[in-house]
């Protein structure tokens, strides 16, 4: 019989190829990374350079001789030409240096480290809120297909993304708020906290729990919790709706009927078998919701007094302080092409079939 | 001997927005420990009698027979539970295409451990050993490999052994086969065959071979059953197929094409509108 040597060889040549399988797609992850990073610093660069807004002028103000204009605008590299600049750009941005904001006078990416946790720990909070209850929901909502569930889900998620949130939001501030004093007033963290409290990562929830002040971690739940509910609800909205639709499509596949021929459990079939296989595309729609919830949610952040960076880009836009609104894209854009990646590797351990072979 | 399941006038109907579908209308017959044969085309209700038998059919149709009875169990009365312990323990199915009816994200290994471990109260470490020894019963050599690969990394042939596997290890008494051979290959087709069919023979289980393929089922089960649109027509030794009375049947057979013999042009199968009466 030859028929086991045969497979032996299966099995070793399937393990070179493995290997060489893995290589193969990080270095297609590296090149990815890299192209859609040149991009992106490209795309902002020549926004910075096409937009009517003098670098010089911004620093200088209208009143500055007309010899010291030049002397800043050589000190700024702007008489370069085009290709000089965009190198010097490049290595500026890969070292994290986007210039001086105009607004605060620090680094851009001394406020970004200071704006950029806030955000994040209100999104991720939010993220957490919207799948932890959205995915139960869409699972119910597709078990129990047409039922009074399924209706209070449906328009419990057509709420969800068909309300202004900044609407919502100040409802909810008037009712928890005003009525109902079970939340704090607008901001991060009290007043009477500001100066005794000293973040060290600047996720305020983590630090106060860090340095075991229970009263500091009090007041910022009581400060991020509306807010992040109402982010929560935003992508629960969208989360359950996926969730359901893809739960349908597993529900209705021949492995499922297989599954009940083995006996197995409802409850067993649903969790184990139908929703193991609907994460593997709501990892994706998690990931994204996540990305553009630390994009900053410029309303949300507005109307509770959010120190996030969505205020902090919409403020330095509004003042025209281009160095601030360009770093703060690419730190953003950064970000989302860091949640993109750890989407795709997630959704490769979570389905097999998209593995290297 | 009483026989193992008796069904005597099974109905199943689907409402639907136009109006009521009968699937299967009536449909009497019954099983010892032996070889079935359910044949029919597409729609002639073939599998959802299979189904019905199963507790499988989906929750909004409807189901009634004057007897549906296994081993002394009244399956129309026995609570939902009940016929959950049964299905894959006593009861168990073998689906067409193992493309689709194992679980992707799951290995092989895993999914046969999981049926026995819904019916009988034994450790991790035992039901692998009992998996990789059923492995082995349905003839896939290096049992190890298999076990831990996922249903993408195997063959067409490969995964039909492992969807037996699955179905075979709680030791059943009765096995519906739905089409077990339609998706694989010809050459392995065979080769499928004869694991089931040398499975059902050792270990004395009554079979339910539905199918399409006239020819596979008369030479593979004792008795055939012919249906056309949710009735039985006819009811034969398979050994006497040749001698069917019906028409449909007779039509079928005709079909068939044969080695040295011209079928040119190939008769239209007849449809008269009374059989469905």
């Amino acid at each position: 019989m030859t028929l086991p040597e045969t497979s032996q060889m299966v099995a070793g040549r399937s393990k070179g190829a493995r290997a060489r399988g893995r290589a193969a797609i990080v270095v297609r992850f590296l090149v990815v990374i890299v192209t859609t990073y040149l991009g992106l610093l490209a795309v902002t660069f020549f926004i910075g350079r096409v937009i009517p807004i003098d670098p010089v002028l911004a620093v200088l103000g209208d009143r500055a001789p007309a010899h010291v204009v030049e002397r800043v605008r050589e000190e700024m590299g702007l008489n370069l030409p085009l290709y000089q600049q965009f190198l010097r750009y490049l290595g500026d941005a890969l070292q994290g240096n986007f210039g001086t904001s105009v607004l605060t006078t620090n680094p851009v990416m001394t406020d970004i480290r200071r704006v950029l946790p806030a955000t994040f720990e209100l999104a991720t909070l939010g993220t957490l809120i919207g799948s932890l209850i959205g995915v139960p929901l869409g699972v119910l909502a597709a078990v129990k297909r047409g039922s009074l569930i399924d209706q209070a889900v449906r328009i419990v998620g057509l709420i969800g993304y068909s309300v202004p949130i900044f609407w919502l939001a100040l409802l909810s501030l008037l009712l928890f708020y005003a009525q109902l004093r079970w939340v704090a007033f607008p901001g991060r963290i009290d007043v009477v906290y500001e100066y005794t409290f000293t973040p060290k990562t600047g996720l305020f929830l983590l630090d106060s729990l860090w340095q075991g002040q229970w009263d500091v971690f009090r007041d910022v739940f009581r400060h991020i919790i509306l807010p992040a509910s109402l982010l929560g609800y935003v992508s629960l909205a969208y989360i359950s709706r996926m969730t359901r639709n893809f739960m349908l499509n597993e529900l209705s596949q021949e492995y499922i009927v297989a599954a009940r021929a083995k006996g197995l459990s409802e409850t067993r079939i649903i969790w184990c078998h139908a929703l193991r296989n609907a994460a593997v595309p709501l990892v994706t729609v998690i990931a994204l919701s996540y990305a553009s919830l630390l994009e900053g949610s410029v309303l949300t952040e507005t109307v509770f007094a959010w120190p996030g960076i969505g205020l902090y880009i919409t403020n330095s836009l509004q003042n025209a302080d281009m160095n601030a609104v360009l770093g703060g894209t690419i730190v953003i854009g950064s970000i989302f092409i860091a949640i993109n990646i750890l989407s795709d590797i997630l959704y490769r351990t979570l389905d097999p079939r998209t593995r290297a072979r | 001997m009483s026989p193992l399941l008796t069904v005597e006038d099974l109905r199943v109907s689907f409402p639907t927005r136009t109006g009521l579908v009968e699937a299967v209308r009536g449909v009497t017959f019954s099983l010892g420990r032996e070889r079935l044969g359910i044949v029919g085309e597409s729609g002639s209700g073939k599998s959802q009698t299979g189904r019905a038998i199963m507790g499988l059919t989906p929750p909004h149709a409807k189901i009634t027979a004057k007897t549906l009875n296994f081993d002394g169990i009244d399956l129309l009365k026995a609570s939902p539970a009940k016929r959950r312990d049964l299905r894959g323990d006593r009861v168990a199915m073998i689906l067409q295409d193992p493309k689709y009816s194992l679980n992707p994200v799951m290995t092989i290994g895993r999914q046969i451990v999981e049926t026995l471990r819904t019916h009988r109260k034994i450790s991790s470490s035992e039901a692998k050993e009992r998996a990789l020894a059923m492995l082995e019963a349905v003839q896939i050599r290096d049992a190890g490999r298999v076990f831990d690969l996922h249903p993408h990394e195997v063959s067409g042939g490969m995964g039909q052994r492992a969807m037996i596997a699955m179905m075979l290890i709680a030791e059943p008494e009765l096995l519906i086969a739905d089409e077990p051979t339609s998706a694989l290959d010809v050459t392995v087709q065979l080769d499928v065959l004869a694991i089931l069919d040398r499975l059902v023979a050792e270990r004395g289980m009554g079979l339910i071979f539905v199918s399409h393929d006239l020819r596979l089922v008369s030479s593979f089960c004792d008795r055939v059953i012919v249906m056309y649109a949710g009735r039985i027509v006819e009811e034969i030794a398979a050994a006497d197929l040749r001698n069917a009375r019906h028409p449909y049947t007779q039509g079928l057979l005709s079909c068939m094409p044969e080695i040295g013999q011209d079928r040119h042009p190939l008769p239209v199968l007849d449809r008269k509108p009374e059989w469905a009466l």
